[in-house]
């Protein structure tokens, strides 16, 4: 089911975590919340699963007003950073625990329990303890515990912020070809770019309690809406007023109009990408992404004097 | 080396301290032969301390297992004015005298205190046994407290906003989440609590009036025979019982408890 949040401020004491906050999330979607810490996105997460009651504003599931509903009613199911694993309990008990407590027939628990283990590869691990699992092993068996009560819609808070990168990359993926299976409405929370632009097809960008922009990652990244956008999607440059992404600046070896002289700092080889940091003669700090192919043709080492002009810039009127 | 110091400076201590003088006792109390001991610990007198103290215990260790859980749940838990003081509080027993504590109670329902018209209406406080219980409750309070209030910290309250998540009420997510989490912190708590309300002597001596027969508990039969009835072979005997009993409490704890608790 579709979700919409309807001008929703939250405050703890002094602080305003979310101010007037309005977000439409379709049926169906895997949309991302992301910001920086204290942006408000775990907030209004917990706001949208009701274990935050919002001081006003209204969210709506489906087409039910659901504000006044308590999260048990609410029909979500939730992914916490640190798993939330029922310690004292198996793989297949904590998978059963909403049906057990929906009291549904033994047989048809047992059932259901199988097919969510195949869906998240534990098969095997059925009679283990949460304690005897991996982190990225209790992630999948929580999604598996979440997507057993058959959620109308799936909430995810910095699901992978606790693992290491490689099982980060690897669940990303499998989180992506999973809702590709389930087509549950999933909104995943996230401080990292990377991993938003890479499983949502929609990203809500928050800051300091309010959206900034709503987007695809492309719009996102190829659009944004403001300088806060422009530099937390992906990294920037920044000119006086003037925004350039690292891509779009040209490294040449000899004067040209428009280009400004510059001296490497430092050049970094990342395989397929190649970062070059430069200082130009007014002071000014620059970071270039190359191809390796391009740093090879231009054999950079440090030290060297470079010519630096913006292929592309990006200019946002005063706020 | 310094491996064997320090566990022989840990069993010394040990043994120097605790192993000696109970040992002591246990040998004493058999010094005159079992019948004897047996004996001395089956008279109408004793067996009535015995029973009057096991009555106590079974009064106040369930009655503080579930206030104690209830208040470790509002330390940890609530947001409330008055929490600081709260916690202050629970802690008052252990740091106050046990005699203060009798003392305390023995003003407040004696002739003259605020609660003493209760004797008045036919409620008998003091040298009776509900003084003894409040007496009793009062000092073993803190113990399944201070063992929950750790363990509540560190479980958080993921697991049971997942658990409501999952559509659990606020009792169910109690039972099957909280309940089982801190399970063997409240054992622990019941052991100490036991230990505490079986063994206690000082405010439970002040508001008992120490009626022979009625309402004198096994530690304070123990004192009796050896002060005043210089009895000491039949106040050792009532000191093994007191000891097996403790050990008894203990050893159980350990038999039921897994060698390694998952998680």
């Amino acid at each position: 089911m579709g979700i919409a949040v309807v001008d929703v401020t939250k405050s703890f004491g002094d602080f305003a975590a979310l101010k007037d906050v309005s977000v439409a999330i379709p049926e169906g979607s895997l949309t991302a919340l992301l910001g920086p810490s204290g942006s408000g996105k775990s907030t209004l997460l917990r706001v949208i699963a009701g274990l935050e009651q919002p001081d006003s504003g209204q969210v709506l599931i489906g087409d039910e007003d659901v504000t006044q509903r308590p999260a048990r009613t609410r029909g979500v199911g939730m992914v916490f950073q640190h798993y939330a694993a029922f310690k004292h309990m198996t793989v297949q008990d904590n998978v059963a625990f909403g049906l057990a407590i929906r009291k549904r027939p033994r047989a048809e628990i047992r059932a259901r329990v199988h097919e969510l283990l195949e869906l998240v590869q534990l098969e095997g691990l059925a009679k283990r303890y949460p304690a005897q699992l991996s982190g990225g092993q209790r992630q999948r068996m929580a999604l598996a515990r979440a997507l057993a009560v058959e959620p109308s819609v799936l909430l995810l808070d910095e699901p992978f912020g606790a693992l290491d990168a490689r099982v980060r990359k690897e669940l990303r993926a499998w989180l992506r070809r999973l809702h590709d299976e389930v087509h549950v409405t999933t909104i995943i929370v996230t401080h990292d770019q990377e991993e938003a632009m890479e499983v949502a097809g929609q990203i809500v960008v928050l800051n300091e309690g309010r959206v900034e922009q709503v987007g695809s990652p492309r719009e996102l990244y190829d659009e944004p809406a403001n300088e806060f956008v422009m530099s937390f999607v992906g990294p920037v440059n920044r000119v006086g007023d003037t925004f350039v992404r690292p891509h779009d600046v040209q490294l040449l070896l000899e004067p040209e109009a428009g280009a400004a002289e510059a001296m490497i700092e430092r050049v970094v080889h990342l395989g397929f990408e190649v970062r070059v940091e430069l200082v130009r003669d007014d002071g000014q700090h620059l970071l270039v992404q190359l191809t390796q192919e391009e740093a090879e043709q231009l054999e950079l080492e440090r030290g060297q004097i470079v010519y630096v002009r913006a292929s592309r810039e990006t200019v946002f009127s005063a706020r | 080396m310094s491996k064997y110091v320090l566990r022989f400076t840990a069993l010394g201590y040990l043994t120097l301290l605790l192993m000696v003088p109970v040992g002591f006792v246990f040998y004493r109390a058999f010094g005159d032969g079992f019948g004897h001991a047996w004996d001395a610990v089956t008279t109408d007198r004793a067996v009535h301390a015995l029973e009057l103290t096991l009555l106590l215990t079974a009064i106040t260790v369930p009655a503080n297992t579930i206030v104690g859980v209830i208040l470790a749940l509002a330390l940890v838990r609530g947001r409330f004015p008055g929490r600081g003081l709260l916690n202050a509080v629970v802690d008052l027993p252990l740091a106050l005298s046990p005699v203060v504590v009798g003392l305390a109670l023995y003003l407040l329902y004696g002739r003259g205190g605020w609660l003493g018209g209760l004797a008045g209406h036919g409620v008998k406080v003091l040298f009776a046994v509900p003084g003894m219980v409040l007496a009793t409750m009062f000092v073993s309070l803190p113990f399944v407290v201070r063992e929950v209030v750790p363990v509540l910290r560190e479980i958080g309250t993921d697991q049971e906003q997942a658990a409501e998540t999952l559509g659990a009420g606020p009792f169910q997510v109690f039972r099957r989440i909280t309940l089982p989490a801190i399970r063997w912190a409240v054992a622990y708590g019941v052991v100490l609590t036991t230990a505490r309300a079986i063994g206690e002597f000082g405010a439970v001596s002040i508001v008992s009036g120490r009626i022979e027969g009625k309402t004198e508990t096994l530690p304070i039969y123990v004192q009796s025979q050896y002060a005043f009835d210089f009895n000491t072979s039949g106040a050792y005997a009532a000191s093994v019982v007191l000891a097996l009993i403790a050990i008894a409490t203990v050893v159980g704890l350990r038999v039921f408890q897994p060698k390694q608790e998952v998680g």
